[in-house]
Parts: C-alpha cells; structure tokens; sequence
C-alpha cells in the first residue's frame, strides 16, 4: 500500500513545518532547517513520534515557554503569558444548564476519580490549569435515548482562570453535548472526554467569546469499542483562540470524526492543534476542518497530527483542512503530519489548501444579477457549509449560519457594490 | 423594442506575452426576439465577444462601444449588466460547492426583479421548467453545477435562462459536448425562451449542427477578431458543405 509509509508533510503546509515524521529512526534523520534544535545539541534527535511527547501534570515540570516549542511556536505567547505560567483563578463558574432527563451536571472535588483518566497535560499552560481548578464539571450522560444538552458559560469573566471538565458518555447512551462559551474571558481549561462502548456522543464546543478574550483548551478524548464520537470545534469570536482535540481511538471498532469551522478576522488569532491516536484496530478517523480569514491580521492556525499505531491494522483515516482567504493581510499556517507505524491498513490520506477566493465562482455569481457582497457571501457560507452541515444538530447549524452572516456583513458587506463598480469601471 | 449595439469593439487579454488584441473592430446589432449566429473557426475571439459584453475582468475593452437600448453596458458592473437584461450561457458553468441550486436560483431572481418571487408561482415555475428540460427534481437540492455531467450542466444554464427572463441572452458554445438528444432538448429550452419572453439571441457556434434546431435569422461569420461575412440563414448551409477554408485562405492572402 502506497501509504504504508510515514509521509513527510511539508509540500502540504502553507508554511515551513518543524515536525520531521520520518517513521524510522536516527538512520534516516537528518537536521531540519526550521527549529534550530539540533543546533544545540549535536546529534539530538527530537521526540518523533506523537505520542511520545513529554506529559505532566505539574506545570513546574515543563520548562519555560519561548515560543520556539513544536506546540508553540505557531501561537502568539506573548499575548497568553499569564495563562501559560501566571496564577489562575479555580473557582466554579456560572452555568447556564437546563435540566435534562438522562444528562447529570455537577461539580466534584478534584480527588474525585474521573479526574485524569482519559488526559495527561502535554504543555505547560494545560499543567497550570490542572494543578489550579478547585472543582471539576462533570457531564455524565446515561440512558439510551438520544439526549441534547446546550451548556451555556458566559460568566468566566476577564481574570485569569482555569476550568476542569469531564463528559463522561455511559456504554450504549446516545448525546449531543454543546460547550456554548461566550462573554469575557482568560481561561485555560482541560477537558476530558470519555465514550463508553457503543455510545454515540457528539460534543461541540463554540468559542463565540468577547474581541479581547483569551482561551487555551485541549479537549482529551477516548473512544471506547465500536463507539462513535463527533468532535466539533467552532471558533468565531475572542482574541487569542487555541483549541487543541487530542482523541485516542482506544477499542476496535472506534469512529472519530473530528470537525472544525472557524472564521478570523482582523486581529484574531485562531488555532488548533488536533491529534488523533488511531491505536485499536478496525478504527476509522476523519479530520475535516475548513476555516475563513478576512481583515488585516487575521491569522489560522491548523496541525492536523494523525497517528496509526503498530496495533491498528484495518485502520481507514483521512484529514484535512481548508482554508479561504477573503482579504489581503492574513495568514493561515496548515499542516497535516500523518504518521504509520503499521502498514497493514485500509486507507491514510491528508490534504491541505489555502486558497484565494475563486473569482470564477464570483463571475458567474454576478453574471446572474448577484451583486459582488451577496455573491462573496454565497460562496463563502458555501466552503463552510460543509462543516457546519456535519453538525447534525438543526437548532446549532442554523445559529452558526446567522454567525457566519454577521461575521461576513461586518466588512465585505459594506465594501459589497460600490466596491464592485469601481473595480469593474478600472478594469476597463 | 429593445437592442443590443456593438460598435466598433475592441478587446484584449492579458497573456503571459503581454496584452494581446483579440477583437478588432466588431460592429452587431440585435434587436428584440431576433436570433443571430455567430460562427467562426477556433481562436477568431467569438468567446472572448461573449465574455466581453458580460464583463468577465479577464478582457479588457481597448475601444469601441457596447449600448443596451442605449445605455452605456461598458459602465456597468457584471451584476449590473445582469440586472439591465443581458444573460450569458456559459461554455463551462462554474461549480459552487455549498450553494444548493435552489437558493442560486432564488437569490438570482430576487435579485433580477428586484424583489423575491411569490413562493407558490416560483417553485411551479422552477419544477416546470426542469421537467421540460429533463432535469431530475434532485438538481434542485445539488450544489450548483457540483458534479454535473457537461450535458447536465448545459441544461442547468438553459434553466436559468428560461427563469431568469433576460432581454438578451448570448450561448457560448451551448452545443459543445451535447449529444442528439441533450441538444434537442437545451435547442428546445432556448426556443421556448425565444417565444416567451421575445428574447434576443446571440448564439455562438463552431458547428453547424444546432441551427438544425434553432434558426437564425442572421449568421455572421468571425475571422480574426472581426466580422467577415454576414448573411442569412444560407450562409450556414454553406459552412457547412464547405467549413471555414475559404476564410482563412483570405486571411492568409490578405498578409
């Protein structure tokens, strides 16, 4: 099989990747140009397999953070400083959770058991919020009917905070679990995600916070034996997103599907790190993520990790990531690294684009009468309606196409026709 | 009654080699309800006519005059020349992946009449029209022209065409790929629209093979970025049994 090799990504990623993933060892490595880490120490081969990252939860453990990290160096560290290493505040929030048959919501101490099951912090800002949350949210969904929880957190307010959440999806239950996080924020927050066997649970977690919040998440997930587990990361609002999905396909018969949509504009930073361990056999994964960038330093981070273990055989996975970029200014950073340890799988694919807007698509748009701002808006609903329409939850899909609405009125809107005229009035 | 004037059109395209003139001087006048077809071997600039009068930014017109009932189409943008009554049928319709059809084609309308159509006469209205061009209910839900064979395609232009109700609408090689049958029912599509609404047709071909199924009541013959020859619909019975030779020997003798 073709792919039965590691494949080095770089001829994919809209800029220089730094993580070599030649599957064999020191014979085959060589020094990169990005990094500079072997500079230091001669003949030092980095970690090179994904799972083979140091993990703690001692924050202290972690050396300082300079930005210069595989995990940091695409993320603006000067503007989360006091997340990664300052005090963070660990004190339970206000929620908005409506009560629901089948869906328990709770906070418990931090000895309690689930705590650290499923996650092991593998940076530093994770390690302080887990050493400083007082009390850990509990999600537990039970039952077997199909249930639907939208978790409202609007009140994380503007200090330093750090947040503990465990959703814990009992065998054979069925759930849609919505993070709907809004309003201020400084949060660094871990959350943990169990799906029992045969469960189906989809968990969506929305970052629609204030322009000036900051938010650094990693979101850990195992997914039990013919179990089905939808992840969706919707990123629109706040000043420094970073959400980071590291889920283990644990059991035979396994489905992630990882999803994610996101709009920057001028000034925003948005950016994900996913991971997906494909470590049971007859697991099957697929990575779909597809953002949009207008504004002057609007800036999209997407590392799409994807690991086949040794024991995976029968493995079929597949990720990718897609960006538009509406404007000049922007900058969007896309790289897929996929990893095979077995060559005994059924498929492995990855692909990556960032592209300007199509002026083809707007062409014909306009040719039937739809003024440049409409046109833009169609195609640009269109590239992310793919995402949004993976959802499977009617009342959220509707909310995020009004969002993604909003976000494109903001600017293209009011530059729309007159705009329009003047450059077709230049051209002649 | 409406007409479309072109006078003296000049157009060129940005190449690799630097701006290159494609049309040199092309005078055509369309009136309401007449149909014209515009035939010419490869390369003589009958694309870059069609691209030119809906303002694709690729052309760039170096002189001359477009006028639609005497208003200035050159200053219009491309929607704008859309909303005033001209309608191109494109050789290779663009996909629009996560645009359904049906919002394609209701965004277009409202935007063409200026307001939203009646819900009950639209969706009548759309589904008529697909069955008269045997177009599966299905299109409906598709993304626009997503994974469309080239028939299909043309077919969904001829749909637009028949919906959208322009004053003028120019086919860009709407026969191309076409088998019999496909081209029966887009040339059948396009007549009805003729008789309809009076429409004014600019129909661009390489072959003779569509006239079987629409008639002209004009053919102009393209050489070299202009017009050489014009008649009626006699003219394309003679390309037909002799092709475009006599044109380019001209040509040739002529430099």
């Amino acid at each position: 099989m073709e792919a039965a090799t590691a494949l080095t990504p770089d001829q994919h990623a809209a800029t220089a990747s730094g993580a070599p993933t030649t599957g064999g060892l020191p014979g085959g490595s060589k020094a990169h140009s990005d990094g500079g880490w072997d500079a230091r120490e001669k003949g030092f081969i980095p970690v090179q397999t994904r799972d083979a990252r140091f993990r703690s939860y001692a924050a202290a453990e972690f050396p300082a953070v300079t930005g210069h990290e595989v995990n940091w160096k695409l993320t603006p560290v000067g503007r989360i400083g006091d997340l990664i290493d300052g005090e963070l505040s660990g004190a339970p929030y206000e929620l908005d959770a409506p009560t629901t048959t089948g869906i328990d919501v709770s906070w418990v101490d931090r000895s309690d058991a689930r705590v650290g099951v499923v996650g092991t912090p593998e940076d530093k800002a994770a390690a302080n919020a887990w050493g400083s949350f007082d009390k850990a949210l509990v999600i537990t969904v039970s039952g077997e009917d199909e249930q639907e929880l939208v978790l409202g957190r609007s009140a994380f307010g503007a200090a330093p905070r750090a947040a503990h959440t465990i959703i814990e999806a009992k065998p054979f239950s069925n759930a849609v679990i919505v993070l709907d996080n809004s309003g201020a924020a400084s949060l660094v927050e871990n959350v943990e995600i169990v799906i029992g066997d045969s469960a189906r649970l989809t968990v969506v977690t929305v970052q629609d916070f204030d322009d000036d919040a900051r938010y650094v998440a990693t979101h850990f997930g195992r997914v039990g034996r013919d179990a089905r587990f939808k992840h969706v990361v919707v990123s629109l609002g706040g000043s420094v997103v970073r959400v980071n999905p590291a889920i283990t396909l644990a059991e035979p018969g396994a489905d992630g599907e990882l999803l994610g949509v996101y709009f920057s504009d001028a000034g925003q930073h948005l950016e994900q790190q996913v991971f997906l361990f494909h470590e049971a056999a007859n697991t099957k994964g697929r990575v779909n993520y597809k953002g949009a960038l207008q504004g002057e330093g609007a800036r999209t981070v997407w590392i799409g990790d994807v690991l086949i273990g040794a024991n995976a055989s029968a493995t079929d996975s597949y990720e990718q990531n897609r960006n538009l970029v509406l404007t000049d200014g922007t900058r969007a950073d896309s790289i897929p690294n996929l990893e095979i340890e077995t060559g005994d799988i059924l498929g492995a694919g990855h692909a990556s684009a960032t592209g300007r807007f199509d002026d083809e698509q707007l062409f014909y748009l306009r040719s039937r009468g739809i003024s440049e701002s409409e046109a833009r808006r169609l195609v640009v609903r269109g590239f992310l309606a793919e995402i949004v329409q993976k959802i499977g939850f009617a009342p959220l899909e509707e909310r995020l196409n009004s969002a993604i609405e909003a976000e494109l009125a903001a600017s293209v809107g009011i530059a729309g026709s007159t705009l329009g005229r003047q450059v077709d009035g230049a051209q002649r | 009654m409406s007409t479309l004037t072109i006078a003296d059109l000049q157009v060129s395209v940005a190449t690799d080699q630097g701006q290159k003139q494609i049309l040199r001087g092309v005078d055509l006048t369309i009136k309401e309800g007449e149909i014209h077809a515009i035939m010419g071997p490869n390369g003589s600039g009958k694309s870059t006519l069609a691209y030119a009068i809906a303002g694709h930014p690729k052309y760039t017109v170096d002189g001359g005059s477009i006028t639609l009932d005497g208003e200035d189409v050159l200053a219009m943008s491309v929607d704008e020349r859309a909303r005033a009554g001209l309608f191109l049928a494109m050789q290779y319709p663009v996909e629009i992946p996560g645009v359904t059809n049906t919002n394609f084609l209701r965004t277009a309308k409202t935007a063409i009449d200026g307001e939203a159509p009646s819900i009950r006469t639209w969706v009548k209205d759309v589904r008529e029209s697909m069955g008269k061009l045997r177009m599966d209910s299905t299109f409906a839900e598709r993304n626009v022209n997503e994974g469309f064979s080239g028939g299909e395609k043309k077919r969904n232009e001829i749909l637009q065409l028949e919906l959208l109700k322009p004053k003028f609408a120019v086919l860009d090689e709407t026969d191309s790929g076409l088998d019999v049958d496909a081209l029966k029912i887009v040339s059948e599509g396009v007549n009805r629209a003729h008789q309809a609404t009076g429409l004014g047709i600019l129909l661009i071909t390489h072959y003779t093979r569509i006239l079987r199924y629409i008639s002209p009541d004009f053919v102009h013959v393209f050489v070299a970025g202009r017009v050489a020859e014009e008649g009626g619909a006699e003219l394309a019975e003679r390309l037909e049994e002799e092709g475009y030779d006599r044109f380019l020997t001209g040509e040739t003798a002529a430099v």
